[in-house]
């Protein structure tokens, strides 16, 4: 075998042109390949990171009519759903891989709240108080929410940095007093993640993912909820899990137990359902992995042609060394050996393609990622795939060739000198 | 000792759509230590005798045994195992390979002989220190004369020590001079008790060996001379 591969890179050797030539198809496609993947790769990690970056181990689950989001905002009070209680946000908790269960009221769309002239048209939510705790968010000026605010009724308000924005046009927020119809409420402090996290955004996908609207949120005590809108709102709520691999199941389990505690009757066409970010992030991993399957194919079908490009130089070759391959077996070599000698150069050939197009690639990774800003990550098993594959195309490729060499008649072999 | 035996060795080619007999009824014995010429004007079949005897081909009908072994119905990988084992071959263009010095040329039988490697390259420099190559044991067939080539293929077809050698007009490549230290070399090996069947066309070449048969159209023919040997 080492005497095979010596040969092998013998003949290589003293070929170097078309050697190079003929492992250029090899090379294109594994470069290709290798990119792809690492780009792939790169793009999942930083989905990733951005999700645990964002403290987003949190499900929520909202009520649902029909398979769609039921909106208060422009939908009537459903009389077939009752109010979650105390009891039931301390079961959800119980679930496997629950840490914290939070209960909360919510308008994404909002009328009639102003800052003097301002009118603002972010979120509006009403939490109780384990909402913060459950999204990681911490006041960031002011104050917080106080048992007393709540078992008070006071009407106190949060904002966070982008309403604190879009709402008070550089004029500190805390102190000061937002209007709904009648009442007023005073804003005490500013809430935010517990650390400054901005994920990396690359495109509109991304964007759509992790940005939040332009006008941003602010926040009142459940407790005053009532006052703001009416009594009995149905509330959503948001459950921090242990990780992110139980999100799917612990979400699952969540909107069970609440579809079958709160609906009242059968057949209303309510029930919850889970909307985790995971499962966001996983469709746009979806997306990019399919658009990416099918430059896997075109590489793929370069791989092919690059195999037949060696199937083709090494029937060349043979036909050149036939009186070599003569005299050979004309001293008493056995097919199997003039086989493997032909399979082995095969296969060196286009393994030298593979690790050559395996550092193409990386480079070529490297650079997208600096010019195009595209995250990238180089994938060691991918690289000892893409080798393995390589050697394989010359193996299949070159069996061809190897047995018309193997089957040779010795006498014609010599006669063709 | 019987080296070989042919019994009513025929051998056709097919030449357009019709067969021609190339070989026809060839009935050939060789002992232990002969040392056969076999003479005929060019395409009587010599050469195709030769590739017959070596195992390099079969015959379309007949009987072959050679060291006891009848070769009928053998498959190639055994047909090489035969030639590597039984067979030496001398070549008139020497079939070198090109890239290889002397040494590894004349090694090369014994690799498939799965010989290791130690052995294979000493026996291979003592084979060439037999035909008087020891001082080009790493020169490349490209760095000789045609008539070191041929020894050097000499050293390969004896290292194995084969049961009979075989040469297809050895010297036809070679000046008168090259050729003669060429033939000097089979009289010795001859000597030594080497079993030797050389084709050549050339009479003071044939009068060298014991024995010489001739060849015409594909018949060999039975009344031998007895060669004259050395003078
Ligand atoms: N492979 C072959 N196919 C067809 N005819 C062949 C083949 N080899 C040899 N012959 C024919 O067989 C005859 C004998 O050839 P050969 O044995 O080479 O003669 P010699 O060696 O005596 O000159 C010639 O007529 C030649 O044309
Ligand atoms: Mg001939």
């Amino acid at each position: 075998m080492v005497e095979n591969i010596h040969l092998a890179f013998e003949g290589i050797w003293s070929h170097k042109l078309r050697s190079v030539l003929t492992m250029l198809g090899i090379i294109i496609g594994i470069a290709a390949i290798i990119t792809i993947v690492s780009t792939i790769k790169g793009t999942n990690e930083q989905i990733k990171e951005n999700l645990i970056g964002a403290g987003n181990n949190v499900v929520t689950i909202e009520l649902n009519q029909n398979g769609n989001q039921y909106d208060l905002s422009w939908n009537p009070l459903p009389d077939q759903v009752r109010v979650i209680t105390e009891d039931t946000r301390k079961e959800l908790e119980q679930i496997p891989g629950a840490e914290q269960a939070s209960l909360y009221y919510k308008r994404s769309y909002s009328d009639g709240l102003f800052f003097r002239d301002t009118a603002f048209n972010g979120n509006l939510i009403g939490v109780d108080q384990n909402y913060f705790s459950v999204y990681g968010m911490q006041v960031r000026s002011g104050r917080g929410f106080t048992e007393k605010d709540y078992s008070q009724y006071r009407k106190v308000a949060l904002v966070d940095s982008t309403a604190a924005e879009s709402l008070f046009n550089g004029v500190d927020p805390v102190g000061q007093c937002l209007e709904f119809g009648t009442e007023v409420f005073t804003v005490v402090g500013i809430i935010g993640p517990r650390e400054e996290f901005t994920p990396t955004i690359n495109s509109f996908n991304d964007y759509y993912l992790y940005a939040n609207d332009g006008s941003g949120t602010v926040y009142f005590p459940s407790s005053v909820w009532p006052t703001l809108y009416q009594f009995d709102e149905p509330q959503s709520a948001a459950i921090k899990v242990r990780n992110t691999d139980v999100m799917a199941s612990v979400g699952k389990d969540a909107a069970d137990l609440l579809t079958s505690s709160q609906i009242i009757g059968t057949d209303t066409g309510f029930d919850y359902r889970s909307a985790d970010m995971l499962e966001q992030a996983q469709q746009l991993q979806n997306m990019s992995k399919s658009t990416n399957t099918q430059l896997v194919w075109i590489a793929s079908i370069s791989l092919l042609v690059g195999g037949i490009g060696v199937m083709n130089i090494m029937l060349v070759s043979v036909t050149e060394r036939t009186s070599e391959i003569g005299l050979k077996k004309a001293l008493g070599a056995k097919k199997k050996r003039i086989l493997l000698q032909f399979l082995t150069e095969a296969a060196v050939l286009t393994s030298i393609g593979g690790v050559i197009g395996v550092l193409t690639g990386v480079g070529l990774a490297e650079l997208i990622s600096r010019v195009m800003q595209i995250p990238v990550a180089i994938s060691a098993p991918a690289i000892l795939i893409a080798v393995v594959f390589s050697t394989l195309i010359g193996v299949i490729f070159g069996l061809l060739p190897a047995t018309q060499a193997a089957n040779l008649n010795p006498i014609d072999a010599l006669r063709r000198v | 000792m019987r080296i070989l035996k042919l019994t009513d060795i025929c051998k056709d080619y097919m030449q357009g759509k019709e067969p021609v007999r190339v070989l026809k009824n060839i009935n050939l014995e060789v002992e232990q230590g002969d040392y056969i010429a076999i003479m005929g004007p060019s395409g009587s079949g010599k050469s195709t005798l030769m590739n017959i005897i070596g195992c390099l081909d079969v015959p379309t009908s007949g009987e072959y045994e050679l060291n006891g072994n009848n070769l009928r119905n053998l498959k190639d990988d055994d047909l090489a195992d035969m030639r590597n084992k039984y067979i030496g071959f001398v070549f008139q263009s020497f079939y070198l390979m090109p890239k290889m010095e002397a040494v590894d040329n004349v090694a090369l039988p014994l690799l498939y002989a799965d010989v290791p490697l130690k052995e294979r390259r000493q026996r291979a420099e003592e084979a060439l220190k037999a035909v008087g190559l020891e001082e080009r044991i790493h020169f490349l067939p490209n760095q000789m004369s045609g008539g070191q080539c041929q020894r050097v293929a000499i050293a390969r077809a004896m290292v194995t020590k084969p049961a009979l050698l075989l040469a297809d007009e050895p010297t036809g490549a070679l000046d008168t001079k090259s050729g003669k230290q060429v033939m000097d070399i089979f009289d010795d090996l001859s000597d030594s008790g080497m079993t030797i069947l050389m084709i050549t066309h050339d009479p003071d070449i044939a009068r060298r060996a014991k024995k010489v048969y001739h060849i015409l159209d594909g018949e060999l023919l039975t009344n031998q001379e007895g060669g004259t040997g050395r003078e």
